[in-house]
């Protein structure tokens, strides 16, 4: 009973801790969230709301998730194509960071589709890879 | 009944101080001359440029009103897209104000075209006599921009190929730069936007 007692209050102190140091919740995408703010927040801006017609929103936004496959390649190489977002257009250039390297396109990722109210599941690293594999 | 009388009083006489106006004066800023013993501040001098509608602008444009100066461009991949969104927030509070203006320079005046200014301005939802957008010759826009106390460097290993500094600058009715704050913070334009109503009040006498 005592040893039951000890394991109870031992996983209570374990919740605990993990919930303070940020383990849990919105805090798991730390290295994406600094990447975010270096890349892109100057123009999608700090909480994803882009900047009128000109530069799409990535909170709440339903490209994300239709072009989940692409979104790896459009981080490193750019975007060009005029585009629709929520059903709205988009037409400028949207420059690529081609010093991202797969696992910092995986974290990134992993914070735009978990921000915000996003809710667009994880990507993992395999599946980054072989998307930047097939970039035209 | 006493604590409780107490209690009210105090916390209305909070109220009061909290919601008393801002008494602030704010300082002319910039360079100063001393003539026969009196200080006089330079003022922004005499410009002419060409808005997103192919019209003339210059410091007539802006006589009777207090407006707000920044230099951009339109393809900037730093800092002038969140600049840009505090001057939305800026231009949306005092549209309606015929007082308050602002005033954009481009800095890249080969690639932004007045047809460019015209379509930036549509897409940012945008347009006169809130926001001008404004292009011109190389050296009268540097060289306002140093008038300005911004900075405005051509700087070829910057971002973009301009450096810039993000900077919104605060003109009063004489010419005198009042305030400015960093265009990127949108913390430093909540206060920015206070000078506005401090400045309003100053040389139109309301709010």
């Amino acid at each position: 009973m005592n040893s039951f007692k000890t394991s109870l209050s031992l996983a209570l102190a374990l919740s605990v801790s993990l919930w303070f140091s940020g383990g849990c919740g919105q805090n798991t995408f730390r290295e994406g969230e600094r990447l975010y703010k270096t890349h892109c927040a100057n123009c999608h801006m700090d909480d994803g709301i882009g900047l009128s017609a000109l530069i799409p929103p990535l909170a709440g936004s339903d490209y994300l998730n239709k072009h989940r496959e692409q979104l790896p390649c459009i981080l490193r190489y750019g975007l060009s194509d005029t585009i629709f977002v929520n059903g709205k257009m988009y037409a400028e250039k949207m420059p690529g960071v081609p010093t991202l390297s797969e696992i910092h396109i995986t974290n990134l990722l992993n914070f735009i589709n978990n921000s915000w109210g996003n809710r667009n599941g994880v990507y993992r690293l395999e599946e980054v890879r072989a998307a930047l594999e097939k970039c035209q | 009944m006493k604590h409780f009388i107490f209690t009210i009083f105090t916390l209305f006489a909070l109220i009061l101080a909290c919601t008393e106006p801002d008494k602030r004066v704010l300082p002319i800023l910039g360079e100063r001359d001393l003539v026969n013993g009196d200080t006089v501040y330079r003022s922004v001098p005499d410009f002419s440029f060409v808005d997103q509608d192919s019209q003339i602008v210059t410091n007539a444009s802006f006589k009777d009103k207090i407006y707000v100066v920044d230099f951009f461009f339109i393809h900037c991949p730093t800092i002038c897209p969140k600049v840009k969104a505090n001057g939305l927030r800026i231009y949306q509070k005092y549209k309606n104000d015929p007082r308050v203006a602002l005033l954009s320079h481009s800095i890249d005046v080969k690639n932004d075209t007045v047809a460019a200014l015209k379509r930036h301005a549509q897409k940012l939802g945008v347009g006169k006599p809130g926001w001008y957008l404004v292009t011109g010759d190389h050296d009268a826009i540097y060289g306002i921009a140093d008038d300005y106390f911004s900075v405005a460097v051509e700087n070829p290993d910057a971002p973009g190929g301009f450096d810039h500094s993000g900077r919104l600058i605060l003109v009063d009715r004489n010419r005198h730069v009042r305030s400015f704050c960093d265009g990127t913070d949108a913390a430093d334009v909540d206060r920015f936007m206070q000078d506005i109503d401090i400045l309003l009040a100053e040389q139109f006498g309301t709010r």
